[in-house]
């Protein structure tokens, strides 16, 4: 068989060529796996290297104090952010800021999600498409649109009691994370079998019978999710709230505005305090996610 | 709107499911000019290879689908027009569909909660059910975690439990291991002896249709072909051929 095609009829290259594959993937494992972690380490970093500027600072300043545990405790940056008024205001801010917008977010994304992922229309891959805008759009773009949008009837109107004011910072808030919810609600659809909604009808429901008792109790999780997502990006919105809601303190600061007023007055220490707030704020949000997201089907033996 | 002869009509008064004329179009899928008749009390099954559009005709009578020509009667009204809601069918697709935020009991209860029925009387329907399901021991539980056999038992309840005259079967059998399969085979022998409903069950299992049909409506090439089931061929070797054979069938048709 000196014309076969598959070496593993010759005994010499059968064994050379296993070599060569066992050699081949321990070199294609390991190249993904450092490649890989390149990535979770630069993420970890950025975290720790947070944290040990806010510590360095604070054991800095305990060494001169009478007590150091003390003062570790009472003087630490985030402490001190955490006594400031403007920060307690900012703080209370894109608490109330980011759950109206979430919440907007959701009401918006249910139907939105529902009609792109059931109904065919003519046109709804664009419509789909279009409802990307808000995400690749630069953010101070989103953010002048806004203001421009307000420069016209009807928007004009109202424009004095929303434009540089807290509803600005909502509508901004909203304008983006909608997007983020309409995709999550819609993939949520998605998963959800039609045929269900279908035997409701059969069984003698309206669509909004089958919708209410059938699709939307299998959506509650993708809903959480969504509002989630909502609320995380509406925390994390600057750009557009830069030009939109302007950036007055005890007005219109949110956590976002609030890490970069203190870097403008050169206050390092007050930005990064800030930034943990934040950082804990994101992290706490994912984890109720995460921690949603397991179904009890999940959990069973 | 197909033209009924008087002659003809005569004979539909007595049928449950009249299809006459009807065309259906779904994307570049067509079908034209389809007649199908199903005798009350009858067991109508429809075979075709896939894509012949067994399962879109099954959609057009249910409702989902919309028909371009022709009319559906069913139980001698003219429903062409009418919303699925209230036709009046019993529907089981392939894979049950069941609803799976609801417990055993609320799926067998949700037609009769649709259509506000006193408690008790729901109660004693939904007992009834579980008993013909044989499915009286699942009733407290969560859908998931159902093996294939309970969840088609559950869904051919739900689907009954409004006492519909007219049951849709789209490939019930066809998701089931051969042992499961034989009992729900058993079940729908039982619904049908019981002579309460009409049925139209779409398979590609000439073993399952030769078992349980009085009528075989076979779809070729966009047109209806109609054998009647004459006599006892209901041998235990039907019974093999259709628990054991599976989809194989399809190349014989």
């Amino acid at each position: 068989m000196s014309d076969s095609i598959d070496s593993a009829d010759r005994q010499d290259d059968f064994a050379k060529r296993n070599n060569w594959i066992a050699r081949s993937n321990r070199w294609f494992a390991t190249s993904f796996v450092l490649i890989g972690s390149t990535y979770l380490v630069l993420i970890l970093g950025m975290l720790l290297a947070d944290v040990a500027f806010v510590l360095d600072q604070s054991v800095s300043k305990a060494k001169n104090a009478s007590s150091f545990w003390g003062s570790m405790l009472a003087d630490n940056p985030i402490s001190v952010s955490l006594r400031d008024p403007k920060i307690q205001y900012s703080i209370w801010l894109s608490m109330i800021s980011c759950t109206l917008a979430a919440i907007l977010s959701v009401v918006f994304a249910v139907p939105l999600g529902y009609v792109l992922s059931r109904i065919p229309f003519r046109g709804r891959n664009l419509v789909d498409a279009f409802l990307d805008i808000p995400i690749v759009l630069p953010p101070l773009i989103v953010g002048l649109s806004l203001l421009i949008l307000f420069q016209f009837a009807p928007f004009r109107w109202v424009a004095r009691s929303i434009v540089y004011q807290v509803p600005a910072v909502i509508l901004a808030q909203w304008a983006v994370s909608c997007a983020y919810a309409v995709r999550t609600m819609k993939m949520t659809f998605d998963q959800i079998d039609p045929r269900c909604e279908q035997v409701a009808i059969s069984l003698g429901c309206s669509r909004f019978q089958a919708f209410s008792l059938v699709t939307f109790p299998e959506a509650k999780l993708g809903l959480l999710t969504a509002f989630t997502l909502a609320w995380a990006r509406s925390l994390g919105e600057f750009g557009p709230l830069l030009i939109f809601a302007g950036a007055t303190r005890m007005k219109t600061e949110v956590l976002s505005t609030s890490v970069f007023l203190e870097m403008n007055v050169g206050n390092i220490e007050g930005a990064v305090a800030v930034s943990l707030l934040m950082i804990a704020m994101s992290i706490a949000v994912m984890i109720i996610t995460r921690w949603a997201s397991y179904r009890p089907a999940d959990w069973k033996a | 709107m197909g033209q009924l002869s008087s002659s003809r009509l005569e004979g539909l008064v007595a049928s449950m499911i009249v299809l006459d004329n009807v065309s259906l179009r779904a994307g570049a899928f067509r079908l034209e000019g389809i007649h199908l008749l199903v005798p009350a009390g009858e067991y109508g099954i429809l075979m075709g290879k896939t894509g012949a559009g067994k399962t879109s005709l099954l959609e057009a009578i249910i409702g989902f689908q919309p028909v371009v020509a022709g009319s559906i009667c069913l139980a001698g009204r003219d429903v062409t027009q009418l919303n699925p809601a209230v036709r009046g069918i019993g529907y089981l697709p392939q894979d049950g569909a069941l609803f799976s935020t609801l417990t055993v009991e609320e799926n067998l209860a949700f037609a009769l909660k649709i259509r506000r029925v006193d408690k008790k009387r729901i109660a004693s329907r939904v007992r009834d059910l579980a008993e013909l399901m044989g499915i009286g021991q699942l009733l407290k539980r969560q859908t998931h975690g159902l093996s294939g056999g309970e969840r088609q038992r559950v869904a051919l309840g739900r689907a009954m439990a409004f006492e519909p005259r007219i049951l849709c079967l789209d490939e019930p059998l066809s998701a089931l291991d051969s042992e499961t399969r034989e009992q729900i085979l058993q079940l729908l022998m039982t619904i049908k002896r019981m002579n309460k409903v009409t049925i139209l069950h779409v398979t590609h299992n000439l073993g399952e249709a030769k078992l349980l049909a009085d009528k075989i409506f076979r779809l070729v090439n966009g047109k209806i072909d109609v054998s009647d089931i004459v006599g006892n061929c209901r041998t235990s070797s039907d019974i093999m051929e259709a628990t054991e054979r599976g989809p194989q069938t399809v190349r014989y048709m």
